[in-house]
């Protein structure tokens, strides 16, 4: 490859403020909104992605305020809990969770980790964001203004033919804010293979990268079949057109079978970026090289294809025939093993390192942990005679909610601590970092671990009223979550403060390995001074020890 | 073609003032980024109509008869006329490709503009088709005629309306960005003759081109 | 009120087979769960910051390890597959001396009616020992039939018949829940299992006002819609009689409208009943006409399903095949001739296509 100059372009490269980087370089609200950077494309999602996630978490709030009793009373009938908890669903699900870590962490770090001054399509990645919001916003108009009783699953016949609500508004919102996930995805894969920087071969990326990757592969190739099947529950609603009414011959399974080849993989779109948080979080604070790093990246690609066969898990007892049930069932187990050999080699990455309990470590670690749970527990569900019985029970809430929560929450947390410094430039409070991370993790624990139980016990989901024997798990499980919302809104307080009155954060607090520590904190606009040419494999940790002691003693030698 | 001046290489940038944007090393990188780009979202695009077209082919086998008693209403002939327009069409968007290429801007003008028309037929012919259905109260959910066509035929009406539909959409939206190129073309606002933009574009085109020839046999000619 | 179960009533020979592996899962969950936590913070702790631990000998990888992570999970995972395969076998088995109740599911109740006439709503009355089959269809959306203690749940869904079978081994009354969100008061569509002395049960039912047999209903209605005036045995219309279909072959034609097309046999279950009284030029018998009209939308679920219990009543016995009602209908896509490989039953829906 050639080496070109660059076209001389002033408007393109802004000039960026020696100390405050990306930020420094224009405080005008315009310079904001008609950004191309990827680093305030990030942000812009990080202030959007917050407040729907706050939205959400009110949400979540009210339907455990009404479960505290076992008789209605917070909600004056059970149309406004349902209505409340598809808000929840819907909200969480669509404009947190799927986004939540590529659009944050990813648009801001895979540049920077691959050695590139911007992603691909920078002016594509803004338009994704603005789609995010339109899409975002006109949903919660739907669901707000109108409401919507349907969860966010949208089981036919009962959203095409019975709910009078305002599906086809929340359906529009949800088939716009797959746009913007397919646009982010798009920008992902193209930048992944075209703008590496010399020397940064395949298997030098790391997990991080390769996460997203994997992600963006599911993406691409899920999303298009949920938007599809969303604008056929439209049509069906507007037309009757019977596609899935069995009035007309049509089969309301098919609607299953199709939303369920979209959000079963959906699942790994939440949760595979977070293995590459981790996967930076554990490596930078053991101080080591991860273990396995080929079986790490080829677990990825596994699940991400894995993932596309195991839909029908979710379908049990819906009287799809047994056979296919079967097939699933195996499948779901096989699915498994590569989430198993990830947390096998974070463990072995611990072994012989040298581990501090800095904050961004204290969520890892808690993600291991819970992770571990929610996975497991799934193989309760993936089990065709246990699923019987817990399927559609507060069992399967506890699961998802150990790994949407317990794993991507958390990754998500301990992502933001871990690269706050880089995005801000600003050290936060260790203090409460870390009783934000203890805080999250006992009060989720206490709000879902009783889940579990209440599901084998026999709670349906999605109940307004529930049976008196189920209040003592419920109370449980409201007062977990109290406390899990004081530990959310802790960060909420600190970290903004931090811009204030933090520290001053060098280019690399953590004394970790990787491109984007090699930048200024925050980053100059262009991200690199000079563009970077890689010479080693990730995470090289021990590499950077011996060059860091040789530099002490020659400047001992020197003084 | 009349351009017997054109480089035997097929190496169209590089050589010209096309802008290559800040954050690419090379117009090499920047061209490749664009055509994965694009080859990226025709595979979404693949999924989209696979999950519909998934859903028909389940249908179209479990309720065999009905779907082959529905397709006789259909015309045959129509469709294979539309199906050569549209490959016509196809060959233009080729030909424009080939003129950006060669910057030679009039022509991919003029070849836009065939395009535009052939595929401006294709859609005139469909909805002359559809107005058809709609006197033989085929339209499920405007007056469909559960007396005339029984059983599950309506199954059939639906997934080829939704089909055809989205099908349509997509050439409307390709007719309407050809419309757009053709304009900036004609007034030399690409750097470097819009070749890369319009390169992309005919990708798009032959992607919902080769979308009909999947649909001609499925919906048509299954009671063959 | 401080007694704290974790599981719930037992109370069918379900249950205690579905504890036992949940227990295995959760005995095998635990250990994972255990051992990772305690080697997550015993290396973190030996090997923290600052800490003398020996460190020498480092590995990147390890291929031998990584095979015992994949080979063991993966052996582990598909023996407690196979468990609960075989678990699950028994669940959609109905033995074949099982009683047939009927369930309607429509939003927001159960309503229930027994083969010997008695009907109930958010009920369901059940003699202990005794194998139960229900065949459940609904009038709206999707809902689940859910009963904790015998640890059964089956999606009920409109246009089809879905079944569930259990057998009671525990007098009392159990809770019943619907477990798919039907909408506004899903969480108040349940009521209660009782399951009785056998003596009592009959008891029970004499003491229904509604004593009429669902077949005796069903010949009443078979006259009333005018089946009988074709499927009756003087008519002059060729229409297949209906004695001996259920339970046993029909040879139907592969293209019902083409008498020349060949045939295949499938077995006469519940589904198709309803199928060919709703669509009859669907599935066309070999050697008659297509002449039926549709009944579609002026049969009532209720009607329908006593009529069903009568072409039952005059039948060869239900078939106990496993495939038969949760075996493959329509639009789930497996191909049908799995079943022919595994010979498992060919009687199912998806073979009737």
């Amino acid at each position: 490859m050639s080496h070109e100059p660059q076209a001389d372009d002033p408007r393109l490269v802004e000039e960026s403020d020696p100390k405050l980087g990306y930020l420094g370089s224009d405080f005008s609200i315009k310079s904001w909104l008609l950004t191309t950077d990827h680093k305030r494309i990030a942000l812009l999602y990080l202030a959007s992605i917050t407040f729907f996630f706050i939205f959400g978490g009110v949400a979540a709030s009210l339907v455990r305020m009404e479960l505290m009793t076992p008789r209605g009373d917070v909600f004056n009938a059970p149309d406004d809990y349902n209505r409340t908890f598809t808000i929840h669903g819907v909200f969480m699900v669509f404009f947190f969770l799927i986004p939540g870590v590529p659009a944050v962490l990813g648009n801001f770090l895979l540049p920077l980790m691959i050695g590139a001054r911007d992603l691909a399509f920078p002016r594509i990645n803004l338009l994704s964001w603005y789609i995010y919001m339109l899409g975002g916003l006109f949903t919660m108009y739907a669901l707000v203004a109108g409401g919507v009783d349907t969860g966010w699953t949208f089981y036919t016949p009962y959203s095409t033919m019975f709910s009078n609500t305002q599906v086809i508004a929340a359906a529009l919102g949800i088939f716009i804010v797959g746009f913007s996930s397919i646009l982010t995805a798009l920008n992902f894969i193209v930048t992944i293979h075209t703008m590496r920087a010399p020397g940064m071969t395949w298997l030098r990326l790391p997990l991080f990268i390769w996460a997203h990757y994997a992600t963006s592969l599911i993406i691409v190739l899920g999303t298009p079949v949920l938007a599809i099947t969303i604008v056929l529950v439209a049509v069906e609603r507007v037309f009757r057109v019977g596609i899935f009414d069995p009035a007309y011959g049509g089969d309301p399974l098919l609607f299953q079978h199709l939303f369920w080849f979209y959000s079963h993989p959906a699942v790994y779109i939440m949760i595979l970026p977070s293995f590459g948080v981790i996967s930076e979080i554990v490596t930078a604070f053991a101080r080591r090289k991860i273990f396995g790093y080929s079986f790490m990246a080829g677990a990825l690609l596994a699940i991400a294809v894995l993932g596309f066969l195991v839909w029908g898990h979710h379908m049990f007892v819906s009287s799809q025939s047994m056979y296919a049930g079967l097939i699933f069932s195996v499948l779901s187990f096989l699915v498994a093993v590569p989430s198993g050999i990830k947390v096998f080699n974070w463990t072995a990455t611990l072994y012989k390192g040298s581990v501090s309990f800095r904050t961004p470590m204290l969520y890892a670690l808690g993600f291991i942990g819970l992770f571990t749970i929610g996975g497991l527990t799934g193989l309760v569900l993936s089990t065709m005679a246990t699923d019987v019985h817990v399927h559609d029970t507060y069992f399967v809430v506890a699961h998802f909610h150990y790994i949407m929560v317990g794993g991507m929450v958390m990754a998500y947390l301990g992502g933001l601590h871990f690269w706050w410094p880089k995005m801000t430039g600003r050290m936060y409070s260790e203090f409460w970092g870390a009783l934000s991370a203890l805080t999250v993790f006992i009060g989720f624990n206490l709000t879902f671990f009783p889940q579990f139980i209440l599901g084998y016990m026999g709670m349906p989901r999605r109940y307004y009223e529930y049976p008196e024997e189920f209040q003592v798990l419920n109370v449980m499980s409201t007062a977990g979550a109290s406390i899990l919302a004081v530990g959310y809104l802790m960060p909420l307080i600190y970290l903004p403060i931090s811009l204030l009155i933090g520290k001053v954060a060098n280019a690399n607090p953590w004394a970790a390995y990787g491109l984007e520590w090699t930048t200024a904190s925050p980053p100059p606009t262009h991200n690199f001074e000079e563009i970077p040419i890689v010479t080693g494999g990730p995470y090289d940790y021990e590499l950077q020890d011996r060059a860091d002691q040789q530099r002490e003693v020659q400047e001992q030698g020197i003084v | 073609m009349s351009s017997a001046t054109a480089p035997a290489h097929d190496n169209t940038f590089g050589q010209d003032d096309t802008y290559l944007y800040h954050h690419f090393d090379d117009l090499h990188q920047q061209h490749e980024s664009s055509s994965l780009g694009m080859w990226a979202f025709l595979a979404t695009e693949v999924l989209f109509f696979g999950g519909v077209l998934g859903a028909f082919a389940i249908v179209q086998t479990l309720h065999a008869p009905a779907m082959r008693a529905a397709s006789h209403h259909l015309d045959v002939l129509l469709g294979a006329i539309n199906t050569g327009v549209l490959l016509c069409s196809s060959l233009a968007m080729a030909l424009a490709v080939r003129a950006a290429q060669l910057r030679q801007d009039r022509h991919t003008v003029w070849l836009l503009i065939a395009t535009i028309v052939l595929g401006s037929a294709f859609l005139g012919i469909k909805a002359y088709e559809w107005i058809h259905d709609y006197h033989e109260e085929l339209v499920p959910g405007l007056n469909f005629n559960q007396e005339r066509y029984p059983g599950r035929q309506i199954l059939f009406w639906s997934f080829y309306f939704t089909l055809t539909g989205i099908h349509a959409l997509h050439m409307v939206i390709g007719i309407v960005i050809m419309a757009i190129m053709a304009v900036l073309v004609w007034r030399r606002w690409f750097t470097g003759g819009g070749a890369t933009q319009i390169e992309m574009l005919g990708l798009y085109w032959h992607f919902v081109d080769i979308v009909w020839v999947f649909l001609y046999p499925i919906l048509y000619l299954i009671n063959k | 009120m401080w007694d704290f179960p974790l599981f719930p009533q037992s109370a069918s020979t379900h249950a205690p087979k579905v504890d036992a592996v949940y227990i295995g899962l959760m005995i095998v969950s635990a250990a994972f769960t255990l051992s990772f936590a305690f080697f997550v913070l015993y290396f973190a702790v030996k090997y923290r910051r600052g800490s003398r631990a020996d460190r020498s000998g480092i590995q990147d990888s390890n291929p031998i390890a990584e095979a015992v992570y994949i080979t063991v999970p993966t052996l582990l995972g598909i023996g407690l597959f196979v468990w609960g395969a075989l678990v699950y076998f028994e669940l959609v088995s109905p033995p074949g001396d099982a009683v047939d109740i009927y369930v309607i599911g429509k939003q927001w109740m159960w309503k229930a009616q027994h083969p010997e006439g008695s009907k109930e709503i958010n009920e369901l009355h059940v003699p202990v020992g005794q194998p139960v089959r229900l065949v459940m269809t609904s009038q709206d959306v999707i809902h689940s039939f859910y009963i904790p203690a015998f640890r059964v749940k089956q999606d009920v869904l409109p246009g089809r018949y879905t079944t569930l079978w259990f057998q009671p081994t525990k007098v009392g009354r159990y809770r019943l829940f619907c477990a798919e969100y039907c909408g506004a008061e899903h969480s108040r569509m349940g009521g209660w299992v009782t399951v009785m002395e056998p003596s009592e049960y009959e008891e029970w039912l004499e003491g229904s006002s509604e004593q009429t047999g669902m077949a005796v209903a069903g010949e009443a209605l078979f006259r009333q819609y005018h089946c009988s005036g074709c499927h009756g045995g003087n008519s002059t219309v060729k229409a297949p009689p209906l004695e001996g279909v259920f339970g046993g072959p029909v040879p139907l034609l592969n293209d019902p409208a083409d008498p020349n097309s060949g045939v295949r046999i499938i077995q006469a279950d519940e589904r198709y009943l309803r199928d060919s009284i709703l669509r009859p030029k669907d599935e066309v018998v070999a050697g008659y006409e297509p002449l039926m009209p549709s009944f579609e939308g002026q049969i009532p679920e209720e009607d329908m399903l006593k009529l069903v219990a009568y072409i039952k009543s005059i039948g060869r016995g239900r078939t106990t095949r496993p495939t038969t009602d949760r075996g493959m209908q329509d639009g789930e896509g497996a191909p049908s001739n799995i079943t022919e490989i595994m010979g498992m039953g060919t009687g199912n829906g998806g073979d009737a296509r």
